[in-house]
């Protein structure tokens, strides 16, 4: 750590800087420490996460599970879940993979990151001390804001004191120009932060009266996956695809309209959670108008992923980064445009309070998000450690465990919870209740398998990670780990 | 796009927008428009939605801890066909009618919920008013109702042996359920708080904002 007036020079951009323009590889190692940090918790949190998964997801179709444990009953093993893989791996994760972007981006080090450090270090303090109170029975009952508030002011000053130094980050950049990409961050890294702030305070130390909590919990529910999770999914996705591919992205104008369409639209489209409840008809439908006006930039995102993607298909499947992100980008292509269709009040008839939601939720976190950061790491760690991935076969096997697991977890329980929708509705032919909840059981069974698929390939990411962080750097490793060699990358061996 | 400061304002404008609209302005709304008090019904000459009894409180600590919200909704919807008609909800015999937003307004911490893997519960008092039914349900869903994916709550009730009379409380277990000869099943503290709540939730009033309640 430095001493204060140092620390004032550091964050005025107008300081000079001994150099004029940073070189990439020193700007790497000034975020290798933070990376690595913020990624590696993230593997663990990763794999802590799919354990809360499995139990929860054996528990509901085999509910004697464990049943005598009042730490691990469902409604408790299911919360561990959800907020460990929220702000244990996604948001490490993100904030990993959003500050080495920053920094590369803006052409700029990251001026004292001790700052970091500890905030990461906090950050992290908090989410077992959180996830520990939420099996002890001291959560909030709030959907995405259960951590005990005791940890949560915690959180809040680690996560703002991370945006602040984002936001610094991208101050100090040079050259005239901005990226897209940084747009996106720059956006992320601030909106965390207030949603955080104010859904903490209006739900939790303050909350307000009846039915403006529910409102207040699905504005900021929503939008963290629509404000903090997709800004990141989109910007790495908008870095990699053209970086790793050598070519621009399709229409850079376009991605304008695209960028201000997103956080226009998606603000208001967390209501379309209380369609048909004790709400005002015109905010349900804001959020309905709101939900279907998010086509506009999905679609922009979709033409500059995809059209920019076309004619390089060997080389996308040949990249372990671009076989993830290309995976993750099409899936939000598909989830978003299927989560605008079931905001319509016919469809969300029929979707509302079903596991066709729970489907929906993993299409958005894992199908495209979690992907996408799993794409970005394979590309970080050998440049910021200078070394190569040990194993093709393991990459391989973490593909196609969690591509083919999320694709059967998202398909069953979409289907499952589209049935169990029409019976729901249709009183005359299914009036027992309990028909309908053992009709679900085989797509809650289809669930778990899907879930013990993911996990094989969680394993084969996490043993990869460990691998490479203590295997030793060689110098004959001039390529890059690649699924399949081109011929112009092979090594001469003679 | 390369206006720094413009940009920052964007994004901030963007969530402050959305912030006043979904939230404050309703907050406003429902507050001028009184729908945040409760009423006085003259004929009955009672406090509609009456306030919560201390044992209900405590019950819904229950219901919070043991996360039943992820499972369980609380709110019969409007009819969501365009020509209005009947709600599925209530022909479902969720309710007698469609919630509103006054009706939450004494609960302290409100459990909307967002899925049915169980039932709705905003009416479960008018419905199952059976207190011995919630217990042997809570005890294991199994004995009421068979192939329920509902986790059992043990840990809400105490074998323990009967020394003396047994307990009027004792839970009526036959069969596989039944505790070893000379042993009885009370339900805790919890476990009655937790059914005082439940027998609570019933919506058995009219408003006049909202739809009559259906016989």
């Amino acid at each position: 750590m430095s001493s204060a007036p140092s620390l004032a020079a550091a964050i005025d951009p107008r300081t000079k800087m001994p150099q004029e323009r940073a070189e990439l590889h020193q700007i790497d190692e000034s975020t290798r420490v933070l990376a690595l940090i913020f990624l590696g918790t993230s593997a663990v949190w990763l794999l802590v996460g799919t354990i809360f998964a499995l139990i929860a997801s054996w528990k509901l179709h085999n509910p004697e599970f464990l049943s005598t444990q009042e730490w691990l009953t469902f409604g408790r093993v299911r919360t561990a879940h959800l907020n460990t893989v929220i702000y244990g791996w996604a948001t490490n994760a993100g904030i990993g993979v959003s500050f080495w972007l920053m920094a590369r981006l803006s052409r700029t080090l990251l001026r004292h990151a001790g700052i970091l450090y500890v905030s990461g270090a906090a950050w992290n303090l908090a989410v077992i001390v959180g996830t520990f109170g939420i099996l002890r029975g001291d959560g909030q009952p709030v959907e995405w804001l259960e951590f005990p508030r005791y940890v949560t002011p915690l959180l809040f000053v680690s996560y703002a004191l991370i945006g602040v130094w984002g936001i610094i980050t991208f101050r100090f950049r040079r050259g005239e120009h901005t990226y897209v990409s940084q747009w996106y961050l720059l956006a992320a890294l601030f909106w965390f932060p207030w949603l955080y702030s104010i859904a903490q305070i209006m739900l939790v130390f303050a909350p307000t009266v009846g039915v403006i909590q529910a409102l207040t919990n699905w504005w900021f529910a929503h939008n963290v996956l629509g404000l903090w999770f997709t800004p990141i999914g989109i910007a790495a996705s908008y870095y990699f695809i053209p970086k790793v591919l050598g070519k621009p992205i399709h229409s850079y104008h376009l991605s304008v309209v695209g960028f201000w369409a997103l956080a226009f639209f998606y603000n208001w489209a967390g209501v379309h959670h209380l369609i048909g409840g004790p709400i005002p008809v015109w905010v349900q439908s804001a959020g309905i108008v709101a939900s279907l006006m998010m086509v506009i930039p999905v679609i922009v995102t979709a033409i500059n992923h995809h059209l920019t993607v076309i004619g390089s298909f060997q080389q996308v499947w040949n990249s372990p980064t671009l076989r993830f992100i290309v995976f993750g980008a099409m899936n939000y292509t598909l989830a978003s445009l299927l989560g605008s269709a079931m905001a319509l009040r016919s469809v969300n008839s029929v979707t509302h309070f079903t596991h066709f939601t729970v489907g929906h939720a993993h299409h958005g976190m894992y199908s495209f998000f979690t992907m996408v950061m799993f794409g970005s790491i394979y590309y970080m760690l050998p440049r910021l450690l200078r070394k190569e991935w040990p194993s093709a076969f393991l990459i391989n096997v973490h593909f196609w465990g969690t591509a083919a697991g999320i694709t059967l977890y998202v398909v069953a329980l979409s289907i499952g919870g589209w049935i169990q929708g029409m019976q729901m509705n249709d009183v005359k032919n299914y009036p027992d209740f309990l028909q309908i909840m053992v009709a679900t059981k085989p797509w809650l069974f289809a669930r778990t398998i899907a879930g013990l698929m993911i996990a094989v390939g969680h394993i084969a990411f996490v043993v990869s990670f460990v691998w490479i962080l203590i295997k030793k750097r060689t110098v004959e490793e001039t390529s890059p780990t690649l699924f399949n060699t081109p011929p112009t990358l092979s090594l001469k061996t003679s | 796009m390369n206006n720094g400061p413009l940009l920052f304002l964007g994004i901030f404008f963007t969530i402050a927008f959305s912030w006043s609209g979904i939230v404050l302005t309703n907050l406003v709304q429902q507050t001028e428009a009184g729908a945040t008090q409760p009423l006085f019904d003259k004929d009955t000459e009672k406090v509609v939605p009456a306030p919560m009894t201390g044992d209900a409180k405590q019950g819904q600590q229950v219901y919070a801890e043991l996360g039943c919200v992820y499972c369980h909704s609380q709110q019969v919807r409007n009819s969501l066909s365009r020509d209005g008609g009947t709600s599925v909800d209530v022909e479902r015999n969720y309710g007698r009618r469609p919630n509103v937003a006054r009706d939450y307004i004494q609960d302290g911490r409100i459990f909307l919920g967002t899925m049915r893997t169980g039932p709705d519960l905003r009416n479960v008092g008018q419905r199952l008013p059976s207190v011995d039914w919630h217990m042997q349900h809570l005890y294991n869903p199994q004995i009421t109702s068979k192939d329920s994916i509902m986790p059992p709550f043990p840990f809400l009730f105490e074998e323990r042996e009967i020394v003396g009379e047994p307990s009027p409380k004792a839970l009526r277990l036959t069969g596989d359920w039944a505790p070893p000869p000379g042993y009885e099943v009370v339900p805790t503290a919890r476990a009655e708080a937790l059914v005082a709540y439940l027998l609570s939730l019933r919506t058995d009033y009219d408003l006049p904002e909202a739809p009559k309640s259906v016989e």
